[in-house]
């Protein structure tokens, strides 16, 4: 009879839990019915308007490093009275200073604070103190079926004093990422929000995601395919998931990468099996010029030349050929491997099969 | 206990559940009556909108877009794109599930938008334009139209969404077509919908969707869709009634922005009405057709919704002190290129020739089988494209009702360069000359008019004398006197009071000959009238402009629709001369024998701003070769 007991048991639960999704459904049904209350004679009655206008104080557009199918713009947010910016980590901050432009015409430049490589978020640090921000310590939790309003300046449609784009949309449930960007498994593979709004667009990564009353609800992501659907994903990372990281850059401390998202690689791998020679490591941050290239060799065939400074290596950065040693580790050699390189003037991605 | 007993209690515990969950599920959730009638009252608008929506076809079922009907006997707003596939004759698709034959009436190839006219009935339903400048980012706005060509029952399909931006502009995709001071909305706009409205809550139309941002994904929505705002399409509406290819307007002045964050002119041609109006290098631009102007590219926006041959104010400033000019705009193109744009298909080639088009097609679509770029090559990077429906044409509304009545459109379909659809051009004149014909018999008055009155407020007697060859006017012991054989456009450049003599000349054969046999005549569409003090473009009344070639010069006579008297005369001389302007007013009757004619009581001669002269007429004689003086009597 312990068998019986034990089914019992469970299927009790299994009834528990339905009447608990009964209720949630319930209650997310009237909150979206209650919203449509607005809908009356006037034309703009139940307008987000407000909390557009609100989010576009705070929401900024983003200009930096581009080129050659890489887009120079991103959106970001103010985080702070002092002109922190919150976005994502990505080659457009890959510049002395990144230009700020906000829903008022104002233009500044802002220096990267610091990144978490981890959450592909960078905080940014602008040279003017902002009008309003978003306090992530006010922020909201995303519940499915909520309402929510994204912010961004996707497709780079806004320049100047105009006004970020303002999307509508719901979210569709919170789950644990699980995207790749190319070939390759996303850096991030935690909670987020997935929302039915179109954010999966150029430029809306660092946007804003916020409840109708306008509170913070987490930071678009950026462009990235579900692994298992491959489709494009509109998603957005909670704060309760990045405020730690964020807060911890705003102190001054850096934020260095967990062995969660990092695991060495079984086969590594190595500069010299693909036919790379870099210039000889003699500084402590020598940068990851390349000396030559083998002729016939792998690097070479993927079209490497001696004289291309390494800037990143699967999006992450190579400040020095420690880094880029460093990286190499993790990768394995079965996977692709997607350099962003600088030729001259020029940026150039450049895909190996190691 | 054996396991098929297991089994059993398993399968009734089972039971159990899935029957609590049915009654659960089963029982509704008891809403508040608020939004019970909220939600109805949304069914309603969009019921109603749908009813003004339609589907547009080709003659052989390709094609396919979206338009929304704005008049009761048929007038519909579409995209260019979409009319430029579907050839000079449409086939729309209503609601109700009844298809109806449309024609072409006018092209705006640079706006993207083409009036047709759907035909067979007077009570269409119709939808009406907002005022768009209202429209605030956040509001809720809805798409109608025919997505995907999806509707085989021709009923819209309706997609809720938020005003993303306002007074957006979107370059010229390698065409003339330019979108400014556009809507973007999230609501679904996919190839199908374009030339489709896009509604606020109330059912007004706020734009017509044309355009998307597509990259990646292909030709599918991404969240960012663009309306041509109904504004400029009120704007322009009239003047596409006039069956022309029309156009946009350039100031003949560039601006720019300066650290200050004023807009200033950087550039001017001196044969720009701008600058003889006084616009100079450096002016700060401070509102255009009283909008204000904060960035070059409100600037860039607001110009980019009005009509070629418009005036409209703009305010500047200068040393600290605000003025506002009047300024009519040119053109941004010239006629030929119009013609070779629109005839090329740019902006719309259609994905196939329309078959059996040719017999009746009209100027613009020989040649049209440019292929389409934008189709072959969906996955642009980053393109903003417009919305042409290519594909799933195969399913459009073929038989679902009669055939289309080819001799009735046949009938209203009339080629002639630079127009879309010169029937409706003439038709427009032939409307003008009745309503000219309200005013009196001037057919039989005679060769020779005069007639005389005081300078407004003055005792000086004024004296006019308006002969088939010459006329005169004495003003006080002053006389000026005009001589017809010699070219008009000196007595123009000498900026006179001949100038009011050949106005009144112009008038007189306007109205005893009327403005067919006059000379070459086309109707230009509704321009607005300044002829009170105000400046506000907002405030002054559209009137319908027929334009004559009379001797050497160009007449333009605009005309109150209310009333269907002239109210203002327009001669023009030499490109970079200020037209004569006379402004008619206080219409009174006058007789001639027994019988009653309306003729203005007060003239205004003007050139560029400033007023001339102001008569007014105590009496006007229209057979002046039999009774040389004072009122006709009977």
């Amino acid at each position: 009879m312990a068998w019986l007991a034990w089914w019992h048991a469970l299927l009790r639960s299994v009834i528990k839990f339905m009447h608990y999704r009964l209720q949630t459904v319930v209650v997310t049904c009237s909150i979206q019915l209650l919203t449509l209350t607005v809908f009356a004679e006037d034309t703009r009655l139940g307008s987000l308007n407000g909390v557009a206008i609100g989010g576009e104080l705070k929401v900024v557009k983003l200009y930096g490093a581009g080129g050659s199918g890489l887009d120079a713009y991103q959106s970001g947010f103010f985080i702070s009275a002092e002109g922190h910016i919150l976005t994502v980590w990505s080659t457009v901050l890959d510049v002395d200073e990144v230009v700020v432009v906000t829903s008022d015409g104002g233009r500044f430049s802002s220096t990267v604070v610091g990144i978490d490589p981890n959450l592909e978020l960078a905080v940014l640090k602008s040279e003017e103190p902002p009008t309003s921000y978003f306090d992530l310590n006010k922020a909201a939790e995303g519940r499915v079926g909520q309402r929510v309003v994204a912010l961004s300046n996707l497709y780079g449609i806004a320049t100047g004093s105009e006004m970020a784009s303002v999307q509508k949309g719901v979210v569709m449930a919170r789950t644990s990422l699980n995207a790749r960007r190319g070939a390759f498994e996303s850096i991030y593979q935690g909670p987020v929000l997935v929302i039915d709004a179109m954010t999966n667009n150029p430029g809306a990564a660092g946007g804003a995601l916020t409840t109708l009353d306008g509170a913070l609800l987490g930071m678009l992501g950026k462009e990235l395919r579900d692994s298992g659907a491959n489709t494009w994903l509109n998603y957005a990372i909670p704060v309760s998931e990045l405020k730690a990281s964020v807060e911890q850059i705003m102190s001054g401390k850096s934020v260095g990468r967990t062995q969660l998202t990092r695991i060495p690689a079984d086969r590594p791998v190595e500069l010299n099996t693909l036919g790379v020679v870099l210039i000889p490591n003699i500084l402590v941050k020598t940068p990851a010029f390349i000396d030559l290239v083998e002729p016939g060799s792998k690097a070479a065939r993927a079209g490497l030349r001696s004289d291309d400074l390494i800037l990143f290596v699967n999006s992450i950065r190579v400040s020095s050929q420690a880094t880029l040693a460093e990286e190499l580790k993790t990768i394995d050699r079965a996977d692709e491997m997607t350099l962003l390189i600088q030729r001259g003037k020029e940026l150039k991605e450049i895909v190996i099969s190691p | 206990m054996s396991m098929r007993t297991y089994y059993s209690l398993l399968l009734a515990v089972v039971g159990c559940v899935t029957f609590e969950q049915l009654s659960r599920a089963a029982d509704p959730v008891k809403l508040d009556s608020l939004v019970v009638e909220a939600q109805q009252q949304r069914v309603d608008v969009m019921r109603r909108a749908a009813s003004a929506t339609i589907s547009i076809f080709g003659l052989d079922g390709g094609g396919g877009g979206s338009g929304v009907i704005v008049t009761p006997d048929g007038y519909a707003l579409t995209n260019y794109h979409v009319s430029s596939a579907c050839g000079d004759h449409m086939r729309c698709g209503l609601d109700d599930g009844s298809l109806v034959d449309a024609v072409i009436v006018g092209i705006d190839a640079t706006g993207d938008v083409s009036l047709i006219k759907l035909l067979g009935r007077d009570d269409f339903p119709t939808a009406p334009l907002a005022d768009s400048d209202e429209v605030r980012v956040g509001q809720w706005c809805f798409a109608a139209g025919n997505p995907f060509v999806l509707a085989t029952n021709l009923q819209p399909s309706i997609s809720l969404g938020i005003v993303s931006g306002v007074n957006r502009y979107q370059y010229p995709a390698g065409t003339l077509l330019e979108y400014a001071d556009c809507i973007q909305t999230d609501a679904a706009v996919n190839p199908g919908n374009s030339g489709g409205p896009l509604f606020d809550l109330s059912g007004q139309v706020i734009g017509i969707n044309g355009r998307c941002s597509f990259e990646k994904r292909g030709r599918v929505n991404v969240g960012v869709g663009y309306a041509i705002s109904a504004n400029q399409i009120k704007y322009f509406m009239d003047i596409l009634r006039s069956g022309r290819l029309v156009d946009h307007a350039t100031l003949g002045a560039t601006v720019s922005t300066d650290e200050a964050a004023e807009v200033l002119v950087s550039n001017i041609l001196n044969g720009s009405d701008a600058y003889r109006r006084g616009l100079r290098y450096g002016d700060e631009i401070v509102r255009l057709a009283d909008r204000e102007v904060k960035t070059t590219n409100t600037f860039k926006n607001i110009l980019g919704t009005l009509p070629k041959d418009w005036r409209v104010p703009i305010e500047i400033r200068r040393n600290g002190e605000t003025q506002t000019l009047l300024v009519r705009l040119d053109g941004v193109h010239t006629e030929k290129q119009l013609i070779d744009a629109v005839a090329a298909g740019l902006g719309g080639a259609p994905p196939k020739p329309p078959e059996g088009h040719g017999q009746e097609g009209g100027p613009e679509q020989d040649d049209s089988e440019q292929d389409d770029s934008e189709k072959d090559d969906p996955e642009r990077d980053g393109s903003d494209a417009p919305l042409k429906e290519g594909g799933e044409k195969e399913q459009a509304a073929e038989g679902l009702e009669g055939q289309p009545d080819k001799k009735l459109v046949a009938s209203m379909l009339e080629a002639r360069a630079g127009f879309a659809n010169y029937y409706f051009n003439r038709l427009k004149r032939e409307e003008l000359s009745g309503q000219l014909q309200s005013l009196g018999d001037f057919t039989a008055a005679g060769g020779r008019w005069t007639m005389s009155g005081l300078l407004a407020g003055e005792t000086t007697e004024v004296a006019m004398d308006l002969d088939v060859k010459s006329a005169s006017l004495s003003v006080g012991q002053r006389a000026t006197a005009i001589d017809l054989d010699k070219p008009l456009s000196d007595i123009v450049a000498a900026r006179g009071e001949g100038g009011l003599l050949l106005a009144m000349r112009a008038l007189q054969e306007l109205l005893r000959t009327g403005p067919e046999k006059m000379g070459a005549s086309t109707y230009l569409g509704r321009f607005p009238v300044y002829a009170s003090t105000s400046t506000k473009l907002r405030e002054q009344p559209r009137h319908d402009v027929l334009q004559t070639l009379w001797y050497d010069a160009q007449v333009r006579f605009s005309i109150d629709p209310k009333t269907g008297a002239p109210s203002l005369i327009e001669v023009f001389g030499d490109v970079g001369q200020d037209p004569v302007e006379v402004y008619l007013a206080d219409y009174q009757t006058f007789r001639l024998g027994d019988q009653e004619m309306q003729f203005p009581s007060r003239l205004r001669l003007q050139y560029g701003m400033e007023p001339m002269m102001l008569i007014d007429l105590k009496s006007v004689s229209f057979d002046s070769t039999s009774r040389p003086s004072g009122e006709a009597t009977e």
